[in-house]
């Protein structure tokens, strides 16, 4: 039995208050704090669809693991796809300092009340999709993540500073890897080609629905929760690829991709939005089988944590 | 003192519990515990929380928080402990708990006054 405490003295009026003040003095909510409810529930729903599109994420890339053209390749290939479950792991963690559930979380997911990035219901035909994957899906989330780091949660900004950090090794891997194929046969070079053409428009998607059709955005940066609008981020991610395209000698499928000399931005064409909802509503092309690749991964090595579990309560 | 855990997890105040997925609970995973993890950098550093992780036993907890928390040389020793077994003070005791460090200003080397001119000081 413990005392009042100063939480259950106040009315959630003047608790608002702290909290807010808090955030607007830049300092980080830490998980014993009072918070309120829309900010703890928009925090959960956001931490997990982020750690669920770590775990998925490992799913595309992952077919390539026992086809890599080489040792080396399979090596690096495979240090990415560990990175993305622990990736996962740490979200998983933050997410669960909000008292939210690891394996609640893992059950929405495979009953689908809870969404991964869009990115991850397509899939990769050729081995060039992995090196795109790495150049535009992890440039992607990069763009997305390195705000996150100073997300007004603490937990969860620190997740994505570990996250960063491995992030770049992801990208780097990619785009040396479709380096090295540009410099192949005219075989390799089309392959490359084919790859960002399947891929460059559902990378612009993982922004996320434009500024005027994102209804949680406004308060989720009153709350600090987000840093910049996904428009905001979609451009700063065009300007950052267009220049890595020429270099590498790819073109980007879009003829209005045009550099405007007034702003300094790419002006690019619009964004098949109904494509978007439909594989986020689940109608893309791999949704089914990544979500039973999940459940098979849950239900089959149940087995693995049932004796884990038998074992240890057998120690003295 | 209260009996909250460090980073919080399932026992933090002011959380309701989330609806359960209706699955029924087996001896797995869902009943594991929390483990807090905390690893030292480099010899000649602290220990410094890192996350949480779920294990059956320390043991095995120790294998996982190796995997998921230094796997590009981030450590070189690991403790993991109980989230249950951590004792920690709370955000309403922010005042009274930490009040010293501020009206103990002798404390501080700046407190004192000792002139330029004294070498090494």
């Amino acid at each position: 039995m413990s005392a009042p405490t100063r939480d259950s003295l106040l009315d959630d009026a003047t608790l608002e208050a702290y909290f807010d003040a808090t955030i607007a003095a830049g300092h980080r909510i830490e998980p014993r704090d009072w918070m309120p409810e829309g900010y703890r529930n928009g925090l959960i729903r956001q931490i997990a669809q982020h750690a669920h599109s770590e775990i998925i994420g490992m799913q595309p890339e992952g077919d390539w693991l026992l086809a890599a053209p080489s040792l080396r390749r399979k090596a690096i290939l495979l240090a990415k796809v560990q990175d993305e479950a622990g990736h996962g792991m740490y979200l998983y963690s933050a997410a669960e300092t909000l008292a939210a559930d690891r394996a609640d979380l893992t059950d929405k997911l495979i009953e689908r009340r809870q969404k991964y990035s869009s990115i991850f219901n397509y899939p990769t035909l050729t081995y060039a999709d992995v090196g795109v994957i790495g150049w535009l899906v992890d440039g992607a989330a990069i763009c997305n993540q390195v705000p996150l780091c100073r997300s007004s949660y603490g937990p969860y900004a620190r997740a994505m500073i570990r996250v960063c950090k491995e992030e770049s090794f992801h990208q780097r891997q990619g785009y040396e890897l479709l380096m090295t194929m540009m410099g192949g046969t005219p075989e390799q070079r089309a392959m490359v080609q084919d790859a960002v053409d399947r891929w460059w428009w559902p990378s612009l998607m993982m922004f996320g629905p434009p500024d005027d059709d994102s209804p949680n955005t406004a308060q989720s940066m009153k709350w600090g929760v987000k840093r910049h609008t996904n428009d905001e981020l979609r451009q700063r991610f065009v300007d950052m690829s267009v220049p890595q395209a020429e270099f590498l000698g790819v073109t980007l499928p879009d003829p209005e991709l045009t550099l405007d000399p007034e702003s300094g931005h790419y002006r690019f064409g619009a964004i098949d939005w109904a494509e978007f909802k439909r594989v986020i509503a689940g109608e893309g092309p791999c949704n089914d089988e990544r979500i039973a690749r999940r459940r098979a991964a849950r239900d089959d090595n149940a087995w693995v944590t049932e004796a884990a579990t038998a074992y240890a309560e057998k120690q003295p | 003192m209260s009996d909250m855990t460090a980073e919080g997890g399932k026992n933090t105040p002011s959380s309701p519990p989330l609806a359960s997925s209706g699955r029924a609970p087996g001896r797995g995973r869902r009943d594991w515990p929390l483990y807090e993890v905390f690893v030292r950098g480099k010899r000649g550093l602290n220990h410094v929380h890192v996350g949480s992780l779920h294990a059956p036993d320390d043991e095995m907890a120790v294998h996982a928080a190796r995997d998921v928390y230094t796997r590009r040389n981030e450590g070189v020793s690991i403790w993991v402990v109980k989230a249950e077994h951590i004792s920690a003070s709370s955000p309403d005791e922010k005042d009274p708990m930490f009040a010293p460090n501020g009206d103990k200003v002798y404390r501080h080397p700046t407190f004192y006054e000792i002139p330029d001119t004294v070498p090494h000081m």
